[in-house]
């Protein structure tokens, strides 16, 4: 029974009405007349529309104060916009424009509102862009306009039922590598950018089961999963597809909610198209893997900087920054414990980093660094491993087994006490089979060097007590290599393969520790 | 009588002569330290080698690929002995070459001194622009490092191994790679 009269029930109706056609026109990015967003690297600006005859124009004093212009009217009635000695002449009522002596077509003419000249937001990308100084990326059905080279992606995402399960998948073009973690009763998804180019398509929980509730931006660069009460666990992977970095992010239900497909069970859908096959529930169970730490080494650092290429990139930046994107990536995808040795530009020793994946037990040590060469040819990655001398080569150097040492609580207890600079020594065949999948990584993404795996009596390598290798992602000195390594592009790639070969490695792990008997590895 | 003083002068002038270089030559020559033939240091007495002599030695530069050491025999000033030799072929190897050849050494480096133990073990101590003038990279260190270990274990029988010493220090890596606190053996794996 109703208690609002029937003119209330109108109104409210029509409200609703209103609101939902709001929310669409939100939702498909269309919002003719508001504000564009100015994203550079280091802000964030707002940039108002007046819409006249179903056409967008800015204020031509607004634009002179974002981009620094320098605008006089002529006697003549000509308007004249200036930027570092580059010109663009308009005229009233003429849709034509000369930008720096050639003519442009807008859509429309600059018209004058009271003491203001409005020019069509077109102008912006067809005849401020030749003649401004940083990419001018004007996006109007996002109301973005991108300055420079903010990294902004265009995300979207799509959210499908799969079985018992849900899948999103989320394409961030230009790539751009997103972690996924688990926070409460959402997933996060923290994308590698200054900000999103975003439309969030809308959710319709029951088509997911329910696992699913909703999709929202938290801030700039993260989205937010809501998952339902039947949520269990969740599987997500990355990988380059076309001009995007994909992530498929996999949803299933608890599993004491919803009991394991029986095999082959056919499905009752009356979907027209196979439905993709459910995901494998035991990848998405906690592992009992072989790897569960790793830690990275963004070689260099505070002091010491490091290489320093021809236009000035450090070798300690680099090997910072693709050591934070490999964490999220390692993370997000595989689920692991990453630690940096170090997370800002700070001096930090040898030893210390060594202690850091010691202490921490890490399962995988990994040092980032890039190479320079007296030859200005030379260019691509390297994969070194330690080697010893042959006084040290043998395993009479190391202690034969655990020693037993008495406790404080007055029992005993076995410890392995092993030489600091030794630790290596019995790892090196496996340091050499993650440097081997870390070249097949590599091979067709990231160029390499002309002998990829090299070995030598490495400082850092020679103390880390597990599988360790020191990773030359490419040659600084070689101008045309330093502005890749520089680029987001070619540091994801980088990424992604070692991310690969992390998987190979941890699976052939898994595989020899299911087909040996336990205790043989790290003794842990 | 004249004859019998100044005989007696003259006898008294030649004891005394006598004693004193006894006192300060004879006697630290009989019971001073002997000078050992191994560890000798590098300041000691050298015997200027004939002038022109030369032997020929293989000395190592960066390949065209930048990962590698390729050999190339040159002639190198004889020296007497082992340390002598040494040093004359450590002096080529971080010596100034001309195209094609290119140095994995630093501009600037120079030999500071040079031993050698009964072991074999070579002690070479290098001038700090050895490090402070290395543009960086593992693999760079590493030519670096074995241009001059290989350089004395190729070309002299007597060593073994070699370790580098920057400015008279040990040091524990060049440009923070290559471990240096232990004397390296020849290896054959960095030269193409």
């Amino acid at each position: 029974m109703s208690v609002l009269s029937p003119a209330r029930r109108r109104l409210l109706a029509v409200g609703i009405l209103g609101f939902a056609l709001l929310a669409a026109s939100r939702l498909a990015g269309q919002n003719p007349g508001a504000p564009f967003t100015v994203l550079s690297k280091d802000s964030r600006r707002t940039l108002a529309v007046t819409t006249v005859a179903d056409q967008e124009f800015a204020a031509l004093e607004d634009l002179a104060a974002l981009f620094q212009l320098a605008v006089h009217e002529e006697p003549l009635g000509a308007l004249t916009v200036s930027y570092k000695g580059r010109t663009i002449v308009l005229t009233p009522d003429q849709a034509l424009v000369s930008v720096s002596g050639r003519l442009v077509s807008l859509p429309a003419a600059p018209v004058r509102s009271g003491r203001r000249w409005l020019v069509p937001i077109d102008f912006i990308s067809r005849a401020l862009a030749p003649i401004y100084d940083a990419k001018l990326d004007l996006r109007k059905p996002s109301r973005l306009l991108v300055v420079g080279e903010a990294r902004v992606p265009r995300v979207a995402i799509r959210v499908e039922p799969l079985g018992t399960a849900a899948r999103l998948t989320i394409d961030a073009t230009p790539r751009a590598t997103a972690a996924v973690a688990q926070e409460g009763d959402h997933l996060l998804i923290k994308f590698d950018a200054d900000a999103l180019d975003l439309a969030l398509p809308p959710v319709q929980p029951q088509t997911t089961g329910g696992l699913v509730l909703g999709l929202r931006l938290v801030d700039q660069t993260t989205v937010a999963v809501d998952v339902g009460p039947r949520f269990g666990a969740f599987r997500a992977s990355t990988q380059p597809v076309d001009q995007s970095m994909r992530v498929t992010l996999d949803i299933v239900a608890a599993q004491t909610e919803s009991p394991a497909p029986a095999p082959a069970s056919p499905s009752p859908s009356p979907s027209p198209t196979p439905a993709p096959p459910p995901p494998d529930l035991s990848t998405l169970a906690p592992p009992a893997s072989s790897i569960r730490t790793i830690v990275i080494d963004a070689g260099h650092g505070g002091d010491d900087s490091g290489v320093s290429g021809p236009a000035g990139t450090k070798e300690k930046d680099l090997t910072l920054a693709v050591a934070r994107r490999l964490k999220g990536a390692i993370e997000g995808r595989l689920g692991l414990r990453v630690l940096l040795t170090r997370d800002e530009d700070r001096n930090i020793g040898i030893d210390d980093r060594d202690a850091a994946a010691n202490t921490n037990k890490a399962d995988v040590f990994i040092s980032l660094h890039a190479s320079a060469s007296v030859r200005p040819r030379t260019t691509g990655a390297t994969i070194f491993i330690a080697a010893f001398e042959k006084t040290t080569d043998n395993a009479s150097d190391l202690p034969s087994g655990p020693e037993r040492v008495a406790t404080f609580s007055g029992g005993v207890r076995d410890i392995e006490l092993l030489p600091w600079d030794l630790a290596q020594l019995r790892h090196t065949d496996q340091s050499a089979a993650f440097a081997r999948l870390i070249e097949q990584q590599f091979r067709d993404r990231v160029p390499l060097s002309a002998h990829p795996i090299d070995r030598g009596p490495i400082r850092l390598l020679e103390a880390a007590n597990m599988p360790a290798v020191l990773v030359e992602i490419g040659c600084l000195s070689s101008p045309g290599q330093e502005k890749q390594l520089a680029g987001g592009e070619f540091q994801n790639a980088v990424v992604q393969a070692i991310v690969e070969a992390v998987v190979r490695f941890r699976d052939q792990l898994d595989a020899g520790r299911s087909t040996t008997t336990p205790g043989v590895g790290q003794g842990r | 009588m004249t004859l019998h003083r100044v005989l007696t002068g003259t006898a008294l002038t030649a004891i005394t002569i006598g004693l004193v270089w006894l006192l300060f030559a004879g006697l630290p020559r009989w019971y001073g330290p002997r000078p050992t033939s191994s560890a000798a240091a590098a300041p000691a007495a050298p015997t200027p080698p004939p002038p022109g002599r030369r032997i020929k030695a293989r000395l190592f530069y960066v390949a065209d690929d930048g990962t590698r050491l390729t050999a190339v025999e040159r002639d190198v000033p004889y020296g007497e002995g082992t340390i002598e030799q040494a040093k004359a072929i450590v002096a080529a190897q971080i010596g100034t070459v001309s195209e094609p050849l290119v140095s994995p050494i630093p501009a600037g480096t120079k030999l500071r001194a040079l031993f050698v133990t009964d072991r074999g073990d070579a002690y070479v101590d290098l001038s700090r622009e050895l490090s402070a003038a290395h543009p960086g990279g593992t693999t760079t260190e590493l030519l670096t490092v074995y241009a001059i270990v290989n350089a004395l274990t190729t070309n002299l029988p007597a060593v073994t191994r070699v370790q580098l010493l920057v400015d008279g220090k040990e040091v524990e890596t060049l440009a923070g790679h290559v471990d240096l606190r232990r004397p390296l053996a020849k290896n054959t794996d960095w030269i193409q």
